[in-house]
């Protein structure tokens, strides 16, 4: 064979591995608005930087007729890439070949990749698209998921790991894009369940439907699983390209730098903040008002929106900002917000990612339904996430910062570096309304008039204690500053903290509260 | 989170503040105290037995009925000393989860 004829050889080898399933099972893929593995990877990464490796793995099934059947790829494509030229792995399931079906192949595909993202310092992005465990392989099945769970948790704090839901997630299956960093779904095309709609149903006899029960819009709405929510998977990958934009390659690294941009003129803080504590404002305005080029790029928007997370730029350098959000539930603390808030923390400190805290909160949210769903361990972990972290932490205290809450928000208690209150500030045990009804109560309830009474001690009790200036007298607060001057503030404080150098004493691991 | 136009309130702390509420909040359980006289299934499932009979008198921990469920024989038994005012069901029914089973006086 002449070497040409070796080489024609080897083309016809690959071209066809590469086309993945039948052209049937191709054709339904895309009639779902599914894309195949192989275009979606070419389209989130660089085009023409896709690198692939381990096209010629098969599975060595030999039970119940596995032994005749050869499976492309063993329906997983694997290899490395760019994203605006930055390094990324990146594994993408194929539907179309045996249902995406993971057999221990599949899986030591997957596990390979990953232990070379982890070697080489890189994100991982898995895209997911599989009807779960190739049951034909059995126990080896369930090993090759195990040794995918294992390096995600290995990997986690490590380099960034981004799960891609585009079609079935489900069983097992899920566990992986849980112990990852980042969630993306689609909708009508992400499904993710631990039981499905048919198990359900015969076990409890509760029909349900799959969107319903796990789909892109519950997962980003009701249960926090996912992250992101697109419309499509082309919009799913601009996400995608844009999330990697603001974070490092892994942690030894920093996020890049990126050319400074003045924030848009429209959004001018003394005019977004009304000074009645009691009246709501858009948060993410505030923060458009002070970061580069007023780009704010919000992670889980839909999910506990009483908090507000995501990173922006100030000085073209990526930051972390954590706020509460004013506009809903009056901006609480609660289960859920805790959970967004303490794990997207935990995300920037492993990241070398500073973090800012935007304060303006009533407290915690009373109930039974919190208090039986455990909001003392779901609202500790905020406190644990923060005192924990060692990146720069700076909070502006903008309007309320009552009691617990007040603490958790990143408080100089905890460890922040910088603290600054804006005039609008209120610093203190509880809202003067509460407050004057338990110091005074002997006194409103005995009075002729007690809402006079009670009206007057308000009034005592706001001018005392609803402003900054009491923390400040007590160093709890560094500075008092113009609601204008954040930006310029924040640079300066993010620049002197550039080279922060904090240390906890060596353990293995503390026992987060979860 | 809904857009502005109509505001709703929140009471913390005797302040009402002016806010949107989010559907989690709109729907969540409300917390209905438990009545230990009143016997609900935790669980959809099959009544294979029932022991007893309305007027009955049993006592705390007697076996009132056996609902199968999960592929779990679950032994139902009496929360005090009573007597039994309602019997719901009969066996071979199937009952839905929260189904008032048997009522006690």
């Amino acid at each position: 064979m002449s070497l040409k004829d070796k080489i024609l050889e080897f083309f016809s080898l690959k071209s066809k591995v590469q086309i993945g399933g039948s052209e049937k099972a191709v054709e339904k893929q895309k009639a779902m608005g599914k894309m195949t593995a192989r275009d979606r990877i070419n389209a989130l990464l660089d085009s023409g930087s896709f690198h692939e490796y381990d096209l010629f793995v098969e599975h060595k099934g030999k039970d119940f007729g596995m032994e005749k059947k050869q499976l492309p790829a063993d329906g997983v494509v694997t290899g490395t890439g760019t994203i605006w030229g930055r390094p990324v792995s990146i594994y993408a399931q194929d539907f179309t070949v045996a249902g995406g079906s993971l057999g221990l192949a599949h899986a030591r595909k997957i596990t390979k990749i990953m232990d070379h993202a982890i070697k080489m310092g890189m994100p991982l992005i898995g895209i997911n698209d599989s009807g779960g465990a190739r049951i034909q392989e059995g126990v080896n099945s369930l090993a090759g998921y195990g040794e995918i769970f294992y390096r995600n948790t290995l990997a986690s704090g490590v380099i960034p790991q981004i799960s891609v839901i585009l079609g079935p997630c489900a069983g097992g299956a899920v566990y992986s894009p849980a112990l990852t960093d980042f969630v993306f779904v689609v909708d009508n095309i992400s499904k993710m369940f631990i039981t499905g709609p048919e198990v359900i149903k015969t076990v409890l006899n509760e029909d349900i439907s799959m969107e319903d029960l796990g789909g892109a819009k519950v997962q980003t709405e009701v249960t926090g699983n996912a992250h992101f929510y697109a419309k499509s998977e082309l919009e799913c990958f601009k996400q995608i390209i844009k999330l990697i934009t603001y974070i490092p390659w892994n942690n030894k690294k920093k996020a890049d730098t990126f050319d400074s941009k003045p924030p848009n003129q429209k959004f001018d803080i003394e005019n977004i903040i009304p000074t009645d504590s009691r009246m709501p404002y858009d948060v993410r305005d505030i923060i458009r008002a002070f970061c580069d080029d007023s780009d704010f790029f919000e992670i889980q928007e839909k999910w506990a929106a009483n908090i507000v997370i995501g990173f922006a730029r100030v000085e073209g350098k990526t930051i972390g900002i954590v706020a509460n959000q004013p506009l809903a539930l009056a901006g609480v603390l609660d289960v859920d917000s805790s959970d967004k808030a303490a794990r997207f923390i935990r995300f920037c400190d492993s990241f070398n990612i500073p973090l800012v805290t935007l304060v303006d909160l009533p407290g915690y949210l009373p109930g039974v339904d919190q208090e039986h769903a455990g909001v003392i361990r779901h609202g500790a972990k905020v406190l644990y996430a923060y005192s924990e972290a060692t990146v720069p932490k700076i909070t502006i205290i903008m309007r309320k910062a009552y009691g617990g809450g007040y603490i958790a928000m990143c408080s100089r208690h905890l460890g922040a570096d910088f603290v600054f209150a804006w005039p609008t500030a209120e610093i203190a045990v509880m809202g003067p309304e509460g407050a004057a009804n338990i110091i005074f109560r002997k006194e409103i309830t005995t009075a002729e008039d007690p809402d006079a009474v009670r009206q007057e001690k308000v009034a005592e009790y706001t001018a005392k204690f609803a402003n900054p200036y009491v923390a400040a007298a007590n160093g709890h607060v560094d500075a008092v500053i113009e609601p204008g001057e954040t930006r310029k503030t924040l640079i300066h404080s993010l620049h002197v903290s550039e080279n922060k150098n904090e240390k906890h004493i060596d353990r293995k691991h503390g026992i987060a509260p979860c | 989170m809904e857009e502005k136009n109509e505001l709703n309130k929140i009471l913390i702390d005797d302040t009402l503040y002016e806010t949107n509420l989010t559907s989690s909040y709109i729907n969540r359980k409300k917390y209905i105290p438990k009545n230990p006289k009143k016997v609900f299934s935790v669980i959809p499932g099959l009544i294979l037995d029932v022991f007893v009979k309305e007027g009955q008198s049993v006592k705390d921990g007697d076996k009132l009925l056996v609902l199968e469920a999960m592929k779990m024989k679950n032994s139902i038994t009496s929360p005090l000393n009573g007597k039994i005012k309602t019997v719901n069901v009969s066996q071979g029914e199937s009952v839905p989860k929260g189904f008032l089973l048997i009522e006690l006086e």
